[in-house]
This record gives structure tokens, C-alpha cells and sequence, in this order.
């Protein structure tokens, strides 16, 4: 592969051949990688995780870790090489000519320190200016990301600010001496829609005003909106390069095509994300809903209402006497057989809302049925010889596991409810917990594993399979997929829409990504402050919004 | 969010905060009290023959009888009881069976000396427990092995061998201390010494662990890449990360110390509250018992209270919560 050079421009950053790896006889996670970024130039290195693209950007720090080694041609920033500097010599360029930006300031910004100081820290590390003058400069610097009142947030703490806030911060502190080099790692993983594409434009500002940016990410929507170059990264090489534009609509490489097939953002219901193993790569493999409805739908009629939440208001009481209502008098149907996508962004209140149709809490006024029967508020006593109809799907599936539980035991206690070792009620549940393998597309070969050594993939399908064991009607998935790399958020979300067609399952669908939310969903819920402000069919939600904050999901939404 | 009532006010806040922990202070105190009251009637024989100098003194059945009579010994034990608990409530503990003092004097005259030990051995344990830690986290296999294997051993060691060890070697062999606690500072070298090094194990793994989380932790790969230098990294950011649980810690560190203070100022013969205590138990001189403990309790209770206001002073997080 050659390098990914800009035409013209003298680039500031020139990497050629670099391979790093971890331990003394350990195995390079990073071959032969070559890139070039230009002043005034974004280049976007993107893959799925352990690809390498991390362990890159911080070799070219110098910061890869204690136990790394890495060889290269040439890493030249500037023209000087950065492979042989002393400890001294790295210290003098990182902050002052590369500045880094890593993912989720909440971790990234001391959480003991006011982002004042460190942002001042920058300042205090490479210049001479005196305390006021480095004050000064961190208010001019605030100002500049666009962070509102600066001279209230130099005191706070990243733990106190909002997400977009924190990240504005530290946007701050990275670009606080005008480094030549700005490497991005994730910046905007971890936050809402809206927030990302203001910290975005951000980033393109930076871009504008003549620094390299070199942004390291694994959604490609994401990389489109500012990248002018990606380079797409598998098993630590590159393996495609070129334009934005041209690698997005145009890719020549198979697994970079498979990467863009697996984003949902914009791809109707019901068409495959995945490619079937075997089938031929690239192959647009779209699915045809069955004519005939499954038997499951024909026995009930479909706008049955599976789930039902009336009014439902719940309050949380703060440490100092205050109250704050997490949900405000919602409402919502969920018909048999089909799914309800609900798009809110963090805070809003979507998962509240999954725990009162899960009856995990009560809710302060209100009610919610299930098949409509009486389901929450409801005492416990009553509820359980009905839990069974009522799954859940979470987001952090290892956290949802019992660490020392084989996958064996995990779908055998929720297939028999629990029942104690030798008793009657375990004895046919191996066939059963095979059929439950078989049916979320694992092998008999996972049952010994324990959680801790699946893949993300794999877990999250476990997770499906405990939740399909006690032969539920309804499945709350709560960020389903938040956590998964996208081909392998193509194949979950793949089954959970072949396990609905086979079992006629309902899902209450939540996500804080309106892309997956509106390939999955019939109906779309847009939940904001509490409130459900807008709640239609998925077509006429992305067709006429009606809510502005709808509007504004919509808008803030990166797609390819 | 939706506020529905603003929150209260801060000197509200505080105040209720302080009628609480009062609150919860006094409800200690008074289960200490009666805990011990009852605790001490357990032990075998006549406390009216210990007021009169113990078991060997054969004092005669008038001299007992007049002894019981005196202090209300004869009394069933729920009067006795109520009568302690309202001497107690005015303030009044009472004078000492065996001593014949106020039990106030007596408490008065040897606090200080246990104070003094146990606050140099928590800030010596504090010292080796952080110089372990960095030391033992800078890189390297080595280290990080010693470092551990040096804690375990250290928080596995009772006072009272340590004690004997560094007398053989410091006192009887080197002869560089004194084996009795002296006045001055030479004396108590020794027995800050064997308090501080268990208690300097447990401390340093808590650091070791907790610093070697901050240093792998993304705001010191930040830190790094703004051109920090590992000495930087560790001094403006790990260091009061590691240091948070141990902080923490140090309110129940200080009841280790009191109950390891009953081992140690027995062994170096060394007055204090711990060998005060140590005899008043054995001579079943229940004024004397109470009051030690009662003390006892009463300044970890404060301390208690110091260590929530470092928490507080060293955590940020902790004041807006």
C-alpha cells in the first residue's frame, strides 16, 4: 500500500512503514502503516476495535505504553524526526506541536481539577507567561470553542459539566499553545447526536484555520462530515485510501464495503445490514418481508396493544430535598408484533422509561399494561407468574452476567426460571438451551465459556438468548448496540429483526441513535426532558418532523 | 430538569448536618457506656473486693458490706445501671476504684501521651505507606514485586512481635534505644515504629493500587500529551487520586492504633490510656473502665469527623454531593 499522500503540500505529519507492538517477542498490532496529513487537512483513520488505529496515534506521541516497541521509516512531523527523541525532547513537543483529544472528557479532564487549570496546565508546561496572563489566554481559548460563560466554567470540574461542555474543555486544553498536529481519538463517541455535530464543526474549524487533524474513529458518518481523506485500518494495515468521498461511495475493498453496508443510518426496515457468511462480499442482500404473516402475528390481530404505559410520571428526589421528574406524564403503545423505537438523548428519561415497562420501579402516578392486564404499579407477588412475558436486553451485557457463570449455566437458570440444581424443572433444559443457541446463531461450542472471554458480539447474543429462555412476548432493548462495532451491530441488529419475523416478538426499541432506531422501528417515540414530544410512524417522523427538537435529532444526525 | 422546590439553603444544610452527626455522636457514646457496663460485670469476682485492693487483700465481710453499702453495690444491677448512666449525663465519671482519683484527672493526665503516639504513628505509617507506593509503582518488575511482597508482610505482622524484635536488635543489641519508654523523643522512636508498620502495609497496597489506576487512567494520558513528565503526572494528578482511600481509611487506621496502644505501652512500660486501661480491667475498676472507653470512643468519633472534612477537602466531588 503506499502512502496516503496529500498532492502539493509539504504535510505536517509523514509516517512511512510504522509497526508497533507490545512485549518482547509480543506480535505487531500495527504493520507497516504509512499516512501523510497536510496543514489545513483531516485525515481520517477508521476501523473496528483492535485495528490498531488507537495504538497509531499515541506511537506517534510516543506515548504507546511502557511495554511497546514500534520501528518505522520515518516519523516526521514538521520535517523532524520524532523517532529518536529523548524523554526531554517528547516532553517539548507534545502539547506544543501535537495536541492530543481523547474520547469522553469526564475521564480525560482530572476530575479533582478545575478545567481551568487544566487547560492552564498547557500553558504552564511550554510558555513563561505568568499566572494572570495564563488565566487570560484560558478564557480567550474557552471563548474560541465556543464555551458559554468561561468565566463561571474555568472553576468547575469536568464531573460538573455537560458532555458537549466537557469536551469543548478539553478541546481547549489540546489546543491551547496552537499545536501544528491535532490528533482526535473517538472525540465524539460518547456523546448525544446534537452535541457531536457541534464538537464537529468544531473540529473543522481547527481544520479550517490550518492545523492538521487527524481524527481517529470507528463511525464512518462520523468521519465523513469532516474528514477530507479516510484511511480505512484492519488488523493493524491499511488497507484502503483515499478521498472521503470517494472511499464512502466508491470503495474498492471488500471489507471496507462490508463496513458501509453495516451502517443503519438511512437504510430502510427490514433490509439486511450484514452479509451472510458465504455470500458473495458486497452483495446487497435485501430481504424480503414474508408475504404471508409468521403464525405468531396471525393469531393476534397486529394493533393489539402488546405494552401500554398511560400517563406514567416518575419523580427522583435529589440528596438536598429537591425532586426532578425523570418522566412527565408519558404515554405510549407498543402494538403486537411490531417495534417501538424510542430516540431521546442521555438524560431524557428513555431509560426510566424502560425500567417502569420492565416493572422494575413504580411510578409516581400512572399505569402500565401489559397484554391489557394490570402490570405496573402492581404488587411483585402479582407480577411474577407474569414476568415471563416481559424480556430485557441490555446495553452492557458482561455487566448483566454473573462473571464466575459459564454461558451454560446463564441460559440454563433463565430458561428454567432459576430452578436449583437437580431439580425436575433443569432436566430438559439442555434441548432447550441448545435451541436457544441455534436460535441467536451461536455454536453448542460457547456453552463452557464464560462471559469474560466472549467477543462483544457473541455476548450480546447470550444476552438475547437469556432474554428469548423464558419465551417472552415483549423484549425491552435498551441501547441494544451502543456498545458493538458496527458490522457487529449489523449482525445483532439483523437477528433481533429475524428473531420478531419468527416469534412475532414486540420490542420496545431505545436508543440514543436515530439512524438505528429508524431502521429498526415501525413507530419512532422522541422523548425529551421527560416528555414525549413526538411520537409517529417511522416514515412520517423522518419525513415531516413535527417536534423542533425532532427536527433538530434529524439534523444532527451524521449519515454517509 | 424539572425542579419542583428549590434546594435548601447551605447553613440549613449544615446545620442539620451537624444536629445529625451530634445526634449520632450521642447515641455512640451512650451504647459504648452500656456496652462496657455490662461488658466488665462478666468477668469473675466481687468488684467491692477490688475496691478494697484486690482479691489477696482478705478484707473482712464489715469492710465488704460497708464497701457495697458506700457504692451502691448492693443495688440491683438496673439501679446501678441508671445511676452510672446519670453521673455519666452530668458529666461526672466518677472516681477510680483502685487509684482513689478522679477518674476525670486520671483521663487528663494520660491522653496526651497516647494521642501523641498514635497521631507520629499514623503520620509515619502515612510517610512509609506513600514513599512504598511510589516507589513500588515507577516502572519495572522488580519494584512492583517488592512493593507488594513488603505490604502483606507488613500489615501480617502483630505489635507485639515487632515490638520484641526491634528491642533485641535497636535496644539490647545496637542499644540505640531505650527498651522502656522514656521521656523525650529517643523513647518513643521504638514504639511509633512497631504501631506504624502494620498499619503501613494496609495504607501502602490501598495507595499502590489506587495510584496505578491513575496513572493508567485516561486524564494521565492527557496530562502526558501536554507535555507533562511522569514526576508531573504523579504530583499535579495521581498522587490525590491515591491518596483519596487512604484518607478515608484513616478514621478506622486511629482505632487500630488505640487497641494496638494497649499492646505496645505495656511492652515499653510507657504510661497511657492503653496501659490504664489494660490494669483497670484487671483490678474490675468499673469507673476507671468506662471512662478510658468512653474517651476512646469519643475521639474517634472526632476523628471520624476530621477524616469525612479531609475527604471533603481532598475530593471536590464530595462538597457538591
Amino acid at each position: 500500500m503506499s502512502a496516503a499522500g496529500a498532492t502539493g503540500a509539504d504535510p505536517v505529519l509523514r509516517v512511512e512503514n510504522l509497526t508497533v507492538g507490545f512485549g518482547a517477542s509480543g506480535a505487531a498490532v500495527v504493520e507497516g502503516v504509512s499516512f501523510t496529513v497536510a496543514a489545513g487537512e483531516c485525515l481520517a483513520l477508521v476501523g473496528e476495535s483492535g485495528s490498531g488505529k488507537s495504538v497509531t496515534a499515541r506511537s506517534i506521541l510516543g506515548l504507546a505504553g511502557a511495554r511497546s516497541w514500534q520501528r518505522a521509516d520515518a516519523v516526521e512531523l514538521s520535517e523532524r524526526d520524532l523517532r529518536s527523541l529523548s524523554e526531554r525532547e517528547w516532553r517539548s513537543v507534545r502539547g506544543r506541536n501535537v495536541g492530543l483529544i481523547l474520547q469522553d472528557a469526564l475521564a480525560s479532564l482530572d476530575p479533582l481539577r478545575p478545567v481551568g487549570r487544566e487547560i492552564a496546565d498547557a500553558l504552564r508546561l511550554h510558555t513563561r507567561l505568568s499566572p494572570a496572563a495564563r488565566a487570560a489566554r484560558v478564557h480567550e481559548l474557552l471563548r474560541s470553542v465556543g464555551m458559554p460563560e468561561p468565566e463561571l466554567r474555568v472553576k468547575q470540574r469536568s464531573g460538573e459539566l455537560s458532555g458537549g461542555l466537557r469536551q469543548r474543555a478539553l478541546i481547549a486544553s489540546a489546543i491551547a499553545l496552537d499545536p501544528g498536529l491535532l490528533i482526535a481519538d473517538e472525540p465524539t463517541t460518547a456523546l448525544d447526536t446534537t452535541v457531536q455535530a457541534r464538537i464537529l464543526d468544531l473540529l473543522a474549524e481547527q481544520k479550517e484555520s490550518g492545523t492538521a487533524v487527524l481524527l481517529i474513529s470507528h463511525d464512518l458518518a462520523v468521519v465523513s462530515r469532516v474528514a477530507d481523506r479516510v484511511a480505512v485500518l484492519r488488523e493493524g494495515r491499511i488497507i484502503e485510501t483515499g478521498p472521503t468521498d470517494r472511499v464512502l461511495r466508491n470503495p474498492e475493498e471488500p471489507y471496507t464495503r462490508r463496513l458501509i453496508g453495516a451502517v443503519p443510518t438511512g437504510r430502510p426496515r427490514g433490509e439486511r445490514l450484514s452479509v451472510p457468511v458465504g455470500s458473495a462480499p458486497g452483495g446487497s442482500a435485501q430481504r424480503a418481508r414474508p408475504a404471508a404473516p409468521v403464525p405468531a402475528r396471525a393469531t393476534t390481530p397486529r394493533d393489539a396493544v402488546a405494552l401500554s404505559v398511560r400517563n406514567v410520571t416518575v419523580r427522583f428526589r435529589g440528596p438536598n430535598g429537591s425532586t426532578r421528574l425523570a418522566v412527565d406524564s408519558a404515554s405510549v403503545d407498543l402494538h403486537t408484533g411490531t417495534t417501538l423505537g424510542l430516540v431521546g438523548e442521555s438524560g431524557s428519561g428513555k431509560t426510566t422509561l424502560a425500567r417502569l415497562a420492565l416493572g422494575l420501579i413504580a411510578p409516581d402516578a400512572g399505569e402500565v399494561r401489559v397484554g391489557g392486564e394490570p402490570w405496573n404499579p402492581l404488587a411483585e407477588k402479582h407480577r411474577r407468574p407474569v414476568r415471563a412475558r416481559v424480556g430485557a436486553v441490555y446495553q452492557d451485557s458482561l455487566a448483566s452476567f454473573d462473571p464466575r457463570l459459564s454461558v451454560e449455566a446463564i441460559l440454563t437458570d433463565a430458561a428454567t426460571g432459576g430452578a436449583r440444581r437437580g431439580s425436575p424443572a433443569r432436566s430438559g433444559a439442555a434441548d432447550r438451551v441448545r435451541e436457544l443457541l441455534d436460535s441467536v446463531g451461536l455454536p453448542a461450542g460457547v456453552l463452557p465459556a464464560r462471559p469474560l472471554n466472549l467477543s462483544g458480539g457473541q455476548r450480546q447474543r447470550v444476552a438475547i438468548a437469556r432474554a428469548l429462555a423464558p419465551r417472552p412476548d415483549i423484549l425491552i432493548c435498551d441501547e441494544p448496540v451502543s456498545a458493538l462495532d458496527v458490522s457487529v451491530q449489523a449482525q445483532v441488529l439483523d437477528l433481533l429483526d429475524e428473531l420478531q419475523e419468527r416469534h412475532g416478538l414486540s420490542y420496545l426499541f431505545i436508543s440514543h441513535d436515530l439512524g438505528v432506531v429508524a431502521h429498526m422501528a415501525d413507530r419512532i417515540a422522541v422523548m425529551s426532558e421527560g416528555r414525549i414530544v413526538e411520537m409517529a410512524d417511522t416514515d412520517r417522523i423522518l419525513a415531516a418532523p413535527q417536534h423542533p427538537f425532532t427536527r433538530r435529532l434529524l439534523d444532527a444526525s451524521p449519515r454517509l | 430538569m424539572t425542579t419542583d422546590r428549590a434546594p435548601v439553603g447551605v447553613p440549613f444544610r449544615f446545620a442539620r448536618w451537624l444536629l445529625v452527626r451530634s445526634a449520632g455522636a450521642l447515641f455512640v457514646l451512650w451504647a459504648v457506656a452500656t456496652l462496657t457496663f455490662f461488658a466488665i460485670r462478666l468477668i469473675p469476682g466481687d468488684p467491692a473486693e477490688a475496691i478494697l485492693g484486690g482479691p489477696g487483700s482478705q478484707a473482712s465481710d464489715e469492710a465488704l458490706a460497708a464497701v457495697r453499702a458506700e457504692y451502691g453495690l448492693d443495688q440491683p444491677l438496673a439501679v446501678q445501671y441508671l445511676a452510672a448512666l446519670g453521673r455519666l449525663a452530668t458529666g461526672d465519671l466518677g472516681t477510680s476504684y483502685s487509684l482513689r482519683t478522679s477518674v476525670s484527672t486520671l483521663l487528663a493526665e494520660q491522653l496526651p501521651g497516647t494521642m501523641l503516639l498514635a497521631a507520629l504513628s499514623l503520620s509515619v505509617a502515612w510517610m512509609l505507606a506513600l514513599a512504598l507506593a511510589t516507589w513500588s509503582t515507577r516502572g519495572g518488575r522488580v519494584p512492583a514485586a517488592v512493593g507488594a511482597g513488603l505490604e502483606v508482610v507488613a500489615a501480617a505482622l502483630p505489635h507485639f512481635w515487632i515490638a520484641i524484635v526491634l528491642i533485641l536488635v535497636f535496644s539490647t543489641g545496637l542499644g540505640w534505644f531505650p527498651p522502656i519508654s522514656t521521656a523525650g523523643p529517643a523513647g518513643l522512636v521504638l514504639p511509633v515504629v512497631t504501631l506504624a508498620l502494620p498499619l503501613a502495609g494496609f495504607l501502602g497496597s490501598i495507595m499502590r493500587e489506587s495510584l496505578l489506576d491513575a496513572l493508567e487512567a485516561p486524564f494521565a494520558l492527557s496530562a502526558r500529551a501536554r507535555g507533562e513528565s511522569e514526576l508531573g503526572v504523579r504530583l499535579v494528578h495521581a498522587l490525590r487520586h491515591a491518596a483519596l482511600p487512604a484518607i478515608g481509611l484513616s478514621g478506622w487506621a486511629f482505632g487500630f492504633l488505640i487497641s494496638g496502644a494497649v499492646v505496645v505501652e505495656t511492652i515499653f512500660a510507657r504510661p497511657g490510656l492503653g496501659r490504664t486501661l489494660l490494669t483497670a480491667v484487671t483490678a474490675r475498676d468499673i469507673p476507671l473502665v468506662i471512662g478510658v472507653v468512653l474517651v476512646v470512643a469519643a475521639a474517634y468519633i472526632v476523628l471520624t469527623v476530621l477524616t469525612d472534612a479531609a475527604s471533603r477537602l481532598a475530593d471536590p466531588r464530595l462538597r457538591a454531593a
